[in-house]
């Protein structure tokens, strides 16, 4: 049996992008040896990260949203989304991550999951969990929401830490509670914690949480410097050295932990020798949709600001995917430069990220500054060196407005909920 | 309610009972012309071996019994499927796909 791939997306919340669900992992295991599979080679996309809302009650300092966050005047219908489950599920896509913003902070959530459910698609729900309630969970459940997801800052134990990094009180408390629920239900549990300096130290005591809780997985998604967390890079950032305790720990808990809980890690690339697959590659596995449905291949993708996105108000899904320019620009090999075009890993990795490249050389065609053999990787790799070592500035918290903060804004404000 | 989740790891036997739970969706997928296992932010591509010990998997049958029905479908010796079967379910039941 193989594995096709590891959940991408899901992922997606609170900063992390662990979207490598587009790529299609073909292992093959040890009582069925098997050549590549043609099923690799066609590129239906298998996973659709719809970004619901962009509102949260949370506020996130690494949240992987735009810092230009979209209003609710301009988000999509539940008409529109249905059409978008349905469209998504004849293209071939197989499972929907329903993600924002906080996904729940949508009243018509329910009737979303149960056209996206009708249309056979794997729904997740990728969520901060403190607005739940009990009732709203069961309803979800019986639309035929599949699997929750829930993300969380620390242990509950450290609660205060954890609510002072989301920026929400009482956030740690309340997501405990979400999470019993989910249990109690009988659906299966992710907990997902971005890693950064403020809680990479309890990341032994994060998966035994997560073991705690119920949790059938937990991902230990270090924080990917994009939109707020590359705002706030120099408060999040953790030492080398750092990293390398908490990989070696994930190592060691999936040893005493086989069979009990998966543990997936995504890793902060600025640590590593080659980029990851950005997306598993460019237009090749995920799509993306923005709350006001604009379709992109990646959820950072408006960053690159030549590209066109196509709107699902407009066209078909499978047209988008298909023909849409922002997809065609980057997908495959063909608009690669050098040292990526001749590489023996340009299949693997795809060249890595299209926006980091953007953001650091001005051409998204370039390598991915992530790999050791871009030119510009050693000064790169030198920021997060410096900056894990100073004295990490307050949190530049994720909220309307708040990426271009007056004075005032900077003390760190614990909001509470209604 | 729920299963709570096992503290310890399952370990498949001959007298295993295994299911997937309802959460775990094995269906046929017409497009790419295949079968597939989608599971909480997983997909699994299971080859056709692994979908035929897949659909016997119903919670009652144990692994014997598994291996004795395929081994007269098959004409193979049972001992010799069974020793693959535990082998694949293991596997599965470590990633949460299988329960037993
Ligand atoms: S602010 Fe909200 S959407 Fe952003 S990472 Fe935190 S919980 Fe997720
Ligand atoms: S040069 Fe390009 S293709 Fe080669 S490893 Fe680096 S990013 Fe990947």
């Amino acid at each position: 049996m193989n594995e096709i791939a590891p959940s991408p997306e899901g992922h997606v919340k609170e900063g992390t992008i662990t979207m490598d669900a587009g790529e299609m992992r073909c292992d093959a295991n040890p009582s069925s040896p098997t050549a590549p599979d043609p099923s690799c080679v066609v590129r239906a996309p298998i996973g659709l990260l719809a970004e619901l809302t962009h509102r949260c009650p949370l506020q996130c300092p690494y949240c992987s949203n735009p810092l230009e966050l979209e209003k609710v005047n301009v988000e999509l219908s539940t008409e529109d989304w249905q059409k978008v489950m349905r469209e998504a599920a004849q293209l071939g896509i197989l499972q929907v991550h329903l993600s924002g913003g906080e996904p729940t902070a949508r009243r018509d959530l329910e009737e979303i999951v149960k056209t996206a459910a009708e249309a056979g698609l794997y729904t997740n729900l990728i969520t901060a969990a403190v607005l739940l309630k009990r009732e709203r969970l069961e309803k979800l459940k019986e639309c035929g929401l599949d699997h929750v997801q829930i993300s969380i800052q620390d242990v509950d134990t450290q609660a205060e830490n954890a609510d002072r990094i989301a920026g929400y009180k009482g956030g740690s408390a309340k997501k405990k509670e979400v999470a019993g629920w989910v249990r109690e239900l009988g659906m299966p549990l992710t907990i997902n914690a971005p890693i950064h300096r403020h809680n990479i130290h309890s990341v032994e005591a994060i998966i035994n949480y997560a073991v705690e809780l119920g949790a059938g997985r937990v991902e230990i998604a270090h924080v990917q410097y994009y939109a707020w967390a590359l705002k706030n890079r120099s408060s999040l950032m953790p030492t080398r050295d750092a990293f390398m305790a908490a990989a070696r720990l994930v190592e060691r808990k999936r040893e005493e932990l086989k069979g009990i809980i998966v543990i997936d890690a995504v890793v902060p690339d600025y640590y590593a020798k080659y980029p990851k697959p950005c997306m598993g590659g460019w237009g090749r596995g995920i799509i993306n949709i923005t709350p006001s449905g604009r379709v992109l291949p990646c959820h950072a993708a408006e960053s690159i600001t030549h590209l066109e996105f196509d709107n699902v108000r407009d066209k078909p899904l499978a047209d988008i995917w298909l023909n849409g320019d922002a997809f065609q620009k980057y997908r495959g090999t063909s608009w690669m430069k050098e040292p990526c075009r001749t590489c023996p890993r340009r299949e693997i990795d795809y060249g890595g990220c299209r926006c980091q490249a953007f953001a650091l050389t001005g051409d998204a065609a370039n390598t991915d500054p992530a790999c050791s053999l871009s030119p510009l990787h050693e000064e790169w790799a030198k920021v997060a060196d410096v900056e894990s070592h100073q004295s990490p500035p307050a949190f530049v918290y994720r909220r309307p407005g708040g990426a271009t903060p007056k004075p005032a804004a900077e003390k760190t404000p614990v909001s509470s909920d209604a | 309610m729920g299963e709570p989740t096992p503290r310890q790891r399952t370990v498949i036997a001959t007298d295993s009972k295994p299911v997937m739970p309802p959460y775990i969706k094995m269906r046929y997928d017409a497009g790419r012309n295949r079968w597939i296992i989608l599971a909480p932010e997983r997909l699994f591509d299971p080859d056709p071996i692994a979908v035929e010990v897949l659909k016997l998997c119903d919670g009652a049958r144990t692994v014997g019994d598994i291996a004795a029905h395929l081994s007269n479908e098959y004409n193979a010796p049972a001992q010799d499927i069974e020793v693959d079967i535990i082998a694949m379910l293991q596997d599965l039941s470590d990633k949460g796909v299988v329960k037993a």
